[in-house]
Formats: C-alpha cells, sequence, structure tokens
C-alpha cells in the first residue's frame, strides 16, 4: 500500500510539471491547447533518441524541452496569424505531432533501460551520498511500515518542480509576464497598452509545451522508454490537476495557483491508484475514474458554495424574525 | 501634432450594406489641443478614432503622428504613443489582475517591456500617488482585483491608465457614456484635470452635447463620415446645445426629415 502510494506521489510530481504547462495555456492564456498530447511524446521521443545517441542526459532534456516550444510555438502562429481557432489549431498540430514524433523516433518505441538516464547519472552520488537511509529511518521513526525504497527520484523531481515553479511565478509578474495574463484576461487592453498580444500568444503556448515536453522528456527516463502513444490522454490528466489542485488549495494569486496545479496533479494520481485498488476497477477504467474526478472538482466546490450560501440566508432570515419578535414584546 | 489627410474610408464596397464611413477626412490638431466630437450614430466618429488608433487602416489617406506617417503602424505599435479610454468600462482594465499590475502594465506602454517585475517598490509609491489624484480610495487597495471594483472606479482607472504616461495623442471614445449621471460628472471632472495636467492632445468623442460644449477647447460636428462644423477659441466658448442643432439643421437641412421620422 505504501509502496504504491508513495509511486503515486512520484509520478505526481513528475506529471505536476506538464500539468504547469496546461495551467499556463488553459488558465492564463485562456487557450484550450490540446498540441499537449503531442508536444509530451516529443519531449520523451527528442530526449530518448538523443540519449541513445550518446548525448549527456541533461542537455538531451532540455533540447526535448526546447522541442516542445517549437510545437507550441507552431500552434500559436497557426493560431494567431492564421486566425485558426484555438482548438483546431491545437488538434491539428497534435495530429501532425504523431507523424512527426514517428518520424523522429524512427520507431514506434525508443527504450532507454540500458543507457545512462537523468536518473541514472545521480544515482551513484545519491547512493554515496546515503540519504535514503536518512529518509527512510525519518518514515520508520513516525511509525510506519518499513519502507525501503529510493528517494532519488522523488527528491529530483520534487526540487525541480519547485524550480521550475518558482522561475513561473516571478515570469508571470515581470512586464512581459503582466502582459500574458493580461493577453489572456482582455486581449483588446493590453493591445490598447502596446502589447504584441499575437507574439505573446505564440511565446505563451510555447512555453507551456516547452514544460509539458520537459515533463514527457522526464517520464521517458523514468519509466526507461518513450512510447509514440505514451502522450495520449495527456490533456486530460492536465486540465484534472489545474481543476482538481484549484478546487482543493485554491487560486487567490498566481503562488498559490501554480502550488494548486503541483497539489492537484500529486492528489491526482493518489486518487487514481487507491481507485484502482479496489477491486471491480482495472487500469481500463483509468479514463473514467479521471473524467468522474473532474466533474467532481468542477461541480463539487459550486455545491458547497451554493450549500453555504443557503445556510447564510436561512440564519439573515432567522436573525431578522427574532428581532420582529422581540419588538413585538417590547410594544 | 496630429493630422489627417484626406482620409477615406469604405465598408463592404460594392454591397448593398455599402457604407462609407470616412470621406475625405482633413483633420489637425495642435500639441495640447483638445477637441470634442460630436454627431448622430453611423456619423464616423467611432471609425476616425479607430482610423488614428490603428485598429482600422482607411483605404486612402494618411495619418501622421509628430510628422511621422503612421498609416501602416499596427495598432499596439501606435499604442506606444497613444492612449485610449473605451466606452465600455470593463475593456480598458484586466479584471482578474490586480489595480497595481494593470498600473505596472499601462507603466510600460511607451518602454519595451523586459523580464524585470512589473511592481516595484519604488513603482508601488509612484502608482499610490497617481491614484492618490483621483480621489477614489484607490491608493489603498492596490492589491484588490479589478474586476470587484465598480465601473466608475474601473473607468477613473482606466483613464489614469491611459493618462499617466503622457502618450502625445489621447483618445476618450464616449468614455462616460455608460456610466450614471454622478459617475459620469466625476469622470468629466477627472477627464478635464488629466488633460490639463498632463496637457495632452485630445480627441473626445461623446453623445453628450452639453459635454461636448464644456469640455475642450474646440469642438467638431460630424455627419455622415464627413467634419461639417468645426468651431474653436472664443466662438466656441459662447455656443449653447441650441445653436449647435441650429447650426445643424442649417448644414444639413435635416429637419423635415427628422420630424417625418418621429411622426411616422
Amino acid at each position: 500500500m505504501l509502496i504504491s502510494l508513495f509511486g503515486a506521489v512520484e509520478s505526481g510530481v513528475i506529471y505536476a510539471l506538464m500539468a504547469l504547462g496546461v495551467y499556463l495555456s488553459f488558465r492564463i492564456l485562456h487557450f484550450p491547447d490540446l498540441t499537449v498530447d503531442g508536444s509530451f511524446v516529443t519531449g520523451a521521443g527528442v530526449a530518448g533518441v538523443a540519449i541513445v545517441g550518446g548525448m549527456s542526459p541533461i542537455l538531451a532534456t532540455l533540447l526535448g524541452a526546447f522541442a516542445g516550444f517549437i510545437a507550441g510555438c507552431i500552434t500559436g502562429v497557426l493560431h494567431t496569424k492564421g486566425k485558426i481557432n484555438a482548438l483546431l489549431a491545437g488538434i491539428l498540430m497534435m495530429i501532425a505531432l504523431y507523424s512527426i514524433n514517428l518520424r523522429l523516433m524512427g520507431q514506434p518505441t525508443v527504450s532507454m533501460l540500458n543507457e545512462s538516464t537523468l536518473f541514472t547519472q545521480i544515482k551513484s552520488w545519491w547512493v554515496a551520498s546515503g540519504f535514503d537511509a536518512f529518509f527512510n529511518n525519518i518514515v520508520l521513526s513516525l511509525g510506519v511500515e518499513r519502507f525501503s525504497g529510493t528517494w532519488l527520484v522523488f527528491t529530483v523531481m520534487v526540487i525541480l518542480t519547485l524550480m521550475v515553479k518558482v522561475f513561473l511565478d516571478y515570469f508571470l509578474k515581470t512586464e512581459v509576464g503582466l502582459a500574458l495574463r493580461a493577453t489572456g484576461d482582455n486581449q483588446k487592453m493590453i493591445r490598447s497598452l502596446s502589447a504584441n498580444t499575437d507574439g505573446l500568444i505564440i511565446i505563451g503556448i510555447g512555453i507551456s509545451n516547452g514544460l509539458v515536453a520537459l515533463s514527457g522528456a522526464l517520464v521517458g527516463q523514468y519509466g526507461g522508454f518513450a512510447n509514440v502513444n505514451m502522450g495520449i490522454g495527456m490533456i486530460v490528466i492536465g486540465l484534472a490537476s489545474v481543476i482538481i489542485g484549484e478546487a482543493l488549495f485554491g487560486k487567490r494569486t498566481i503562488i498559490i495557483a501554480t502550488l494548486a496545479v503541483i497539489g492537484g496533479a500529486i492528489v491526482y494520481r493518489i486518487v487514481v491508484t487507491m481507485a484502482l485498488r479496489v477491486d471491480f476497477l482495472d487500469s481500463g477504467d483509468m479514463k473514467l475514474i479521471t473524467a468522474v474526478l473532474v466533474i467532481a472538482a468542477l461541480v463539487a466546490p459550486r455545491m458547497i458554495q451554493a450549500r453555504k450560501e443557503k445556510k447564510r440566508r436561512l440564519r439573515k432570515k432567522a436573525e431578522l424574525l427574532q428581532r420582529k419578535e422581540g419588538e413585538v414584546h417590547s410594544a | 501634432m496630429l493630422k489627417l489627410n484626406d482620409v477615406s474610408i469604405t465598408f463592404n464596397e460594392g454591397t448593398p450594406d455599402e457604407k462609407k464611413a470616412l470621406q475625405s477626412v482633413d483633420l489637425e490638431l495642435e500639441k495640447g489641443e483638445f477637441v470634442t466630437v460630436i454627431g448622430s450614430n453611423g456619423a464616423g466618429k467611432s471609425t476616425l478614432m479607430n482610423v488614428v488608433s490603428g485598429s482600422l487602416i482607411p483605404d486612402v489617406g494618411d495619418v501622421t503622428i509628430d510628422d511621422k506617417h503612421v498609416v501602416h503602424l499596427p495598432e499596439y505599435k501606435r499604442a506606444g504613443f497613444i492612449g485610449r479610454v473605451f466606452q465600455d468600462p470593463m475593456a480598458g482594465t484586466a479584471p482578474s489582475m490586480t489595480i497595481e499590475e494593470n498600473l505596472a502594465m499601462a507603466y510600460s506602454r511607451d518602454k519595451k517591456r523586459k523580464l524585470i517585475p512589473g511592481v516595484t517598490k519604488k513603482r508601488r509609491e509612484m502608482y499610490r500617488e497617481y491614484l492618490d489624484s483621483l480621489n477614489l480610495g484607490l491608493e489603498d487597495r492596490l492589491n484588490a482585483k479589478v474586476g470587484l471594483l465598480s465601473g466608475g472606479e474601473r473607468q477613473a482607472l482606466s483613464l489614469l491608465m491611459a493618462t499617466f504616461t503622457e502618450p502625445h495623442i489621447l483618445l476618450l471614445d464616449e468614455h462616460t457614456a455608460a456610466l450614471d449621471p454622478s459617475r459620469a460628472e466625476l469622470i468629466t471632472e477627472i477627464t478635464a484635470d488629466v488633460v490639463k495636467k498632463f496637457e495632452l492632445t485630445t480627441l473626445m468623442v461623446t453623445h453628450n452635447m452639453q459635454q461636448a460644449l464644456d469640455l475642450g477647447d474646440r469642438l467638431i460636428m460630424m455627419d455622415k463620415g464627413q467634419i461639417i462644423f468645426d468651431v474653436s477659441g472664443e466662438e466656441k466658448q459662447e455656443l449653447t446645445i441650441k445653436n449647435l442643432l441650429d447650426e445643424f439643421h442649417r448644414i444639413r437641412g435635416k429637419q423635415i426629415e427628422s420630424d417625418r421620422a418621429v411622426l411616422g
């Protein structure tokens, strides 16, 4: 139980980068970008091919992210310069990327099992550091069952994800970042304040898909392979993370919202893992679970709000009634 | 300062909906001049504004600002030296961003946007001072989302954002039309103040004749895509609404036509 839960948290943090990318397009730019399903594979595939070709894992990962950035920029160009509807531009790019990814990879699956990846490279250093024993002792002292997994992936990913989060928080508060946010909020207004909205959308969707591809590159190295179908449904997982995160942790400011998205990605994985442990559900039901989860995250906050509102009104009514009665008595 | 030379624009040319929105319009504004524009619906006032701002490109004619030809400069590039306030109070601000962030975006209007924070301690003080001049108490709500402000407050903020970087041209497009009378009056006052304070070259469209008479030092009347009346100086100061209407009917001889519309 604990081990599968830990695995869920681990992959949650890896996919959190992808969710941050979706947050940028979906929430900041209000651009429903479906490129994600393709650019995720692009990231994994490019990094995979580069690693197999002997490139250093760090460079290969960055190259994968950059390939995703370019893919996103093209979607942005299709939408702004080609005046293609946002959804359609994303879909077109997504299917185009399927073929492009196959070309890039040369085969449907690129295996990295025997290659040195980002994680295997850090591993030797990690093992020597003795952090695993340290963390496991903490877990043990908390009185949980004995746990002997490695904390390597988790730690690396938490650090990386938080770094990206802090970078994103900072970026969205810079002059360029503010203009980017306003482009999603009120395009007419920011254009009248001399911002090139087309350029901002292109860059924004680019960065979004860069993050998605970065996540893809890391997922590929984590799993040891890149597969041309590994991106299917990615956009839904990203949206689920964003929506669940916002419902659970709020979105008052950018800093809270990005943290919420990371939290949402982890919670999503945990819930799916738990659900799959239920006897009558199997892995084929994952998409259904996801859909139900997103619906719940969308509907529940509104229902809670409505209920609060109703309670408040009833209380007011009761107060009013009491006051009236008081007046009758005193008269 | 601002010069329109023989500007014409026709919409839907060659179809039954053809509309000559501007017909050979010539207009020249001196630096610091405040011009009010009146005219009935469809007279071409908004088209005139859009041609100046760059959201419309005229079929023929030339627009120069500071002796620079800007006709083919895209809207966002022109916006560096043109401030604009729209009729809709929701149009001029970003609702999900805070007051200080909105001001920060306006502040970088005439500069290249960089990867440096838009709101710093020093800038915040500056924004606070500008807000203070509005006397609306907004200076204490720097971190409030603009979507929470009332229409009047948002319009005042839009006006401030359009003006405090001292643009070469200020365009006001019926910017008090969507407000209640007391708010409209407040915005009108603020408008007069800021235009005077920054000595802005201003073009203001309005449907409110009294406002057109009270504000500014020159008035032009438009009809059917043409400027049909242009007064300034003392002559403008002595103008009344009745004069204006008489003048309009004298030029266009439309009395009978509009009477028919009312009776019919």
